[in-house]
């Protein structure tokens, strides 16, 4: 397992699309820091052969019923929207 | 009363808003509400019940969601900036069955931001406070859902519970809280925090109203695939019913170092009634739980919260920045604005591991370590009924107690746990008072899909005991 201490937050930050000011990437770094050094205790438990438990339940695969089924109109699915214009969201220009 | 019409349904819906109206203002449990709206379900539930058409006994019955729970045309806010505009296009499937019982959906409670955290100081609207002591906190991270059934300002609402949300503000507040077991109670409604352990409850103030509301809530929901179809008892029925001395297991593990000693106690009188009562209770241990757990969650939800979290761009809907102007840096920059810092803190340690190079060390291994702790529960649950144990090492703490300190606020979640991880059912109820006028909680255990026998459980000790009909002063 690699050191805790090498949480490099500015590179995670970037990876979860979350911008972090440089003051609470330093806080972030020792706090996270001390959870890390705590839950590196679990390199204690012998975990060979045993199989990761993804939840509480014996259910594997779950099929519904290929029936269509009423939405939300689109006025419903706009209403949240922070920016809408004829019958869609208002996004940045991402292709040049 | 409602039925024997010794009360009206408006009746008591005014004397709901009134008491909120008298004590709202020192609690704050609520995010916002809607009386008018309120009292025109309550007019219409006595309109059906003049006419003999009352859909049973929660026809009437004002109830609270927390924050996270949709209601169609309420505002969900989860307690974050990031939801502070957003109404609910839909009902959630716990929502449409109480609306289709008759209940009457009565404000929306406050919470740790999207549910993260034990003390509801992490909401973005500000903290609830204890009704039993104004200057603690009431748990979290269903803390309104429990402070305003606490403070008389309803009689139940729902909360949800991924790590003892549920239980610790129920054992916090002196009230019942009803953790079902993962996959009883459909999540489709509920804003995700972490999948895999995320289950709706109650919090009510007996055992006998969290049967009623399990009774409505349970069941199979195909827009919940992990949602399980089980047969669904009659959970009242059982209430009554004496079934065979029960076997009890007690963890030893859960009474060692960091226990208050008045919760100890409170816990083994709790133990010795039902010794009395002709129970077997046998010592039993639960080992890796005590001493991983905490750290498995954390892995577990932080990971999980990570990825749910992610569908808060700034895009389609809740808070987008006025700054930022590139897709990238929409992104970023409306999530730095509309998060808070715990929020920020589980993201970026469930990003970290899951991030390549740390996938198998941290995810992975907390994973296997998930087995085997299900495994441990299962194998004491082969020679017991149930478990019991304190839900809560200490009573309420003070509000900016612990806040400051993530880790000492995550490990305060010891004994309620493993119960999410282990995907089972789990309640806490009133046991006592600490010298101080705070509430202790006792948690019982059930097995997986066995709520009807813990809350039969639950029920004989309420039975024989009174703290549920005490009250706080306010």
């Amino acid at each position: 397992m690699n050191s805790s201490a090498e949480i490099n937050i500015e590179y995670v930050a970037r990876l979860a699309r979350l911008a972090l000011t440089a003051t609470e990437q330093a806080k972030l770094s020792q706090q996270l820091g001390d959870i890390l050094h705590y839950v590196d205790k679990l390199k204690q438990v012998e975990v060979a052969g045993i199989e990761p438990m993804a939840h509480g339940l014996p259910v594997f695969n779950v099929w519904a019923a290929d029936v269509v089924v009423a939405g939300l109109s689109v006025e419903e699915a706009l209403r949240n929207a922070p920016e809408q214009r004829a019958d869609s969201i208002v996004v940045p220009k991402v292709v040049e | 009363m409602l039925a024997a019409k010794s009360i009206s349904a408006s009746e008591l819906m005014q004397a709901f808003v009134a008491r909120t109206t008298a004590v709202e203002g020192r609690v704050h449990a609520f995010n916002s509400r809607d009386e008018v709206g309120a009292l025109g379900l309550a007019a219409a539930s006595d309109a059906r019940r003049a006419a003999g058409q009352a859909r049973g006994p929660l026809d009437g019955i004002p109830i609270g969601f927390k924050d996270v729970i949709a209601v169609e045309g309420q505002p969900l806010t989860a307690s974050s900036k990031m939801l502070a505009n957003f109404i609910s296009p839909y009902d959630a499937t716990v929502t449409t069955k109480l609306k289709a019982a008759g209940a009457i959906p009565w404000g929306r409670l406050n919470l740790d931001e999207f549910a993260m955290g034990s003390s509801t100081e992490n909401s973005a609207f500000g903290a609830t406070a204890n009704p039993w002591d104004l200057t603690r906190v009431p748990g979290g991270s269903s803390g309104g859902s429990a402070a305003a059934v606490a403070a008389g300002e309803m009689p139940v609402a729902l909360g949800s519970d991924t790590g003892g949300s549920i239980r610790q503000p129920a054992a916090f507040c002196g009230l019942v809280g009803l953790k079902p077991t993962y996959g009883l109670v459909s999540r489709y409604g509920l804003a995700a925090f972490a999948s895999s352990l995320d289950q709706i409850g109650t919090l009510t103030r007996t055992v006998g109203d969290a049967a009623q509301l399990l009774q409505v809530v349970a069941g199979h929901d195909s827009r919940d695939s992990t949602s399980l179809s089980t047969v669904i008892p009659d959970y009242s029925a059982a209430l009554q019913k004496k079934s065979r001395p029960w076997r009890i297991g007690v963890p030893k593990e859960f009474f060692g170092p960091g226990l208050d000693a008045e919760i100890g106690a409170a816990v083994q009188q709790a133990l010795a009634f039902y010794r009395s009562a002709g129970a077997e209770i046998r010592e039993v241990s639960l080992p890796l739980t005590a001493e991983y757990a905490i750290a498995v969650y954390y892995l577990i939800a932080t990971a999980e919260a990570s990825s749910n979290l992610a569908r808060y761009d700034g895009i389609r809907y809740g808070h987008r920045t006025r700054v930022a102007t590139g897709a990238i840096s929409i992104y970023a920059q409306s999530r730095a604005e509309g998060f808070g810092e715990e929020v920020k803190r589980r993201i970026i340690l469930g990003t970290h591991v899951l991030s390549s190079g740390y996938y198998d060390a941290y995810y992975l291994r907390a994973q296997k370590v998930r087995t085997l702790i299900r495994g441990e529960f299962m194998r004491v649950f082969q020679d017991c009924d149930v478990m019991l144990s304190p839900t809560t090492p200490t009573a309420a703490f003070k509000l900016g107690e612990k806040s400051s300190d993530p880790l000492a606020m995550y490990l305060n979640d010891i004994y309620t746990i493993g119960v999410n991880l282990a995907g089972l059912p789990g309640i806490s109820l009133p046991c006592g008072f600490t010298a101080g006028g705070l509430p202790i909680g006792l948690q019982i255990i059930g097995q997986p899909f066995g709520e009807a026998e813990m809350l039969t459980i639950a029920h004989t000790y309420e039975q024989g005991h009174s703290w549920h009909t005490k009250y706080p002063n306010l």
